[in-house]
């Protein structure tokens, strides 16, 4: 039988200026699985777009890697890092120099973040400039059995535009 | 680097109704390839399936209603850090989500699985499935869908893993998504 209602919001954050990230601390144990989704941008006045990397309970060392699928309109394409420092890719942030009202998104699920295995994200990103533009499907792993209490989303090297906004969700298995 | 900082967050409190509710939560037990969600009820408009798994390599693979003739199809692209594939197969006796399994202690297979309109009478069956697995150096992307060629209601999901066990981290969870009233 069903057990409730779940997908709760769990904070929000729109910004008015630019930021270098944005962190969501002090996360709860209280759920099964996390899922953010952020409308983004990157405030490079230049086109085209940025990486945006994670990093979860602000760890540094070279404990995240990743693998991507992705398409641009004209070719599909797959990669991958290792043993990375910077943190998980996320997304391609178009830059705002595509016109200040030019945002992709990402949904990002962190799953069994409470648990004692590595973690595991998938994110879905997609980042059309009109003309050009990118989907990517991307699955990363921290290698750590720490309980995910901190996620800290980069805005690339100029940080978030101005008007970005991202929402925590927390979803709880009966 | 100067963060926008969303601190404090309890789990509790702030939380608003949601049309997203869970019906039940499956586990492996190390001695079976087989996760069964039954008896689901039709009143929900679609299923969603999150799990975590790990079995040794294997893939997951997908039936409904316990259905085991050849009405299933699948389409698969993926890839495998540096290249992509794209393929497809119809009349299988099982819907391929080409999804395999953690083979590295600690380290899991991630999947999220949408079934739309699962109640539906006079539909086919459309599914959805986005998997991954990195294990710092190898792993695959998978964006794949499936069909079942029936138009029956769906009450019972078999997730199946022909070759292998789901160990004890093996966790898949059954969500319905309602629509408005």
């Amino acid at each position: 039988m069903p057990a409730g209602a779940t997908y709760e919001p769990l904070a929000s954050t729109t910004l008015t200026g630019t930021q270098s990230t944005i962190d969501f601390t002090s996360i709860s144990g209280s759920y099964t699985d996390l899922v953010i989704s952020i409308y983004c941008q990157n405030a490079a006045a230049t086109t085209g777009t940025r990486t945006g990397l994670l990093k979860l309970n602000s760890d540094s060392g070279t404990n995240y890697s990743y693998t991507s699928l992705s398409g641009n309109g004209t070719a599909a394409s797959s990669a991958r890092a290792s043993s990375q420092s910077g943190g998980i890719y996320y997304a391609e942030l178009p830059r705002n120099g595509n016109g200040p009202n030019v945002f992709g998104f990402a949904r990002i699920s962190f799953f069994n973040y409470a648990g004692s295995t590595n973690k595991t994200i998938l994110s879905e990103n997609s980042a059309d400039l009109n003309g050009s533009g990118n989907v990517v499907r991307i699955v990363g792993l921290w290698r750590s059995t720490s309980a995910i209490t901190s996620i800290s989303l980069i805005g690339g090297s100029e940080g978030f535009a101005s008007g970005t906004r991202a929402t925590l969700y927390g979803i709880k298995a009966a | 680097m100067i963060g926008a900082l969303v601190a404090g967050i309890t789990g509790s409190g702030g939380a608003v109704a949601s049309s997203y509710e869970s019906i039940a939560t499956a586990t492996g037990t190390g001695s079976s390839g087989t996760i069964t969600f039954s008896s689901i009820p039709s009143t929900f408009k679609h299923l969603q399936i999150r799990g975590i798994f790990n079995d040794g390599g294997y893939n997951l693979n997908l039936r409904l209603n316990s259905d085991s003739g050849s009405n299933y199809a699948s389409h698969k692209l993926y890839g495998n850090g540096s290249t992509v594939t794209a393929t497809g197969a119809a009349s299988g006796t099982e819907i391929d989500t080409g999804a395999y399994g953690g083979s590295t202690t600690n380290t899991m297979s991630t999947i999220i699985i949408d079934i739309l309109d699962y109640a539906s009478t006079t539909k086919n069956k459309t599914t959805r499935h986005f998997a991954g697995n990195d294990q710092n150096g190898s792993g695959l992307v998978w964006v794949t869908s499936g069909l079942w060629t029936s138009t029956s209601a769906i009450s019972t999901i078999q997730i199946l893993n022909i070759y292998g066990n789901y160990n004890t981290q093996t966790t898949f969870a059954l969500y319905g998504i309602k629509e408005a009233a």
